[in-house]
């Protein structure tokens, strides 16, 4: 995880096309300018960066799902829990499932595990539009990096 | 309950809108001031409560290019026969 640039997702553990659930792994980092803002001398991941983090799991489930022909954008976040405090160094696991495929939105349930306990989970709700092209070969290239399987429509 | 009245249970419950103005002609946008963000939890209700997927691009594609006006999908007695249609047409 690189936390300033919200590049929060390091590899997919895991991916099922015909349930529409995708488990991935990613690692906090030991240091981040992040930490030293929350807070000084008590790091701590924001919540709002595990939820960028279950949403950029979710989002990599619906671009699997469409073949990198839509991107999906955060719309919306319900239900959000924050059950304990993660900080520097942890392992997380992140599953993302799909709750609904609709017209031009899609809305997904996904948690963050540490130690196979759950830590956080929200439902959330993803506008989806056309990718551009050039966004289309940096997301392919992304998730070749992340071990992705993507099959491009 | 009409679908008219379970729409517009689901509009007052997700836009925070007094259930007692939401009229059959109430037009979602103009009258009601609900926007596009909005629209989609009211779509993801509606998708849930009659198992149906509301063609909200397609509707928005025919209204964005003239070709349909947008009281058509967007005045709620029209957008519960819709609701029906859609309903009638799993059924089928």
């Amino acid at each position: 995880m690189r936390l300033e640039y919200f590049d929060m997702i390091d590899s997919v553990a895991g991916f099922d096309r015909p349930g529409a659930r995708l488990m991935a792994h990613a690692r906090t980092p030991k240091e981040s300018p992040v930490f030293e803002g929350h807070f000084p001398g008590h790091p701590l991941v924001p919540g709002v960066l595990l939820t960028e983090t279950m949403a950029q799991a979710s989002g990599y489930l619906i671009l699997a799902l469409n073949g990198l022909a839509r991107m999906p954008f955060l719309a919306g976040v319900e239900k959000a829990k924050f059950r304990a405090f993660v900080g520097p160094e942890t392992d997380l696991v992140i599953d993302a499932a799909l709750l609904h495929d609709g017209s031009g939105y899609s809305v997904t349930k996904a948690s963050i595990a540490v130690a196979g306990k759950r830590i956080c989970d929200a439902e959330l709700m993803f506008r989806e539009m056309p990718l551009p092209d050039d966004l289309r070969g940096l997301m392919k290239a992304r998730a070749g990096q992340i071990g992705l399987p993507v099959e491009v429509k | 309950m009409s679908t008219f009245d379970t729409v517009a249970d689901i509009i007052a419950e997700t836009c925070d809108i007094p259930r007692d103005s939401i009229k059959p002609e109430s037009h979602a946008i103009d009258d009601l001031g609900i926007d596009s963000l909005a629209f989609l939890d009211i779509a993801f209700a509606i998708d849930k409560k009659f198992g149906i997927k509301l063609p909200l691009e397609e509707w928005t594609q025919e209204v964005n290019e003239g070709k349909v006006k947008a009281e058509e999908y967007f005045k709620l007695s029209n957008l519960a026969a819709k609701i029906d249609q859609l309903v009638a047409a799993k059924a089928a």
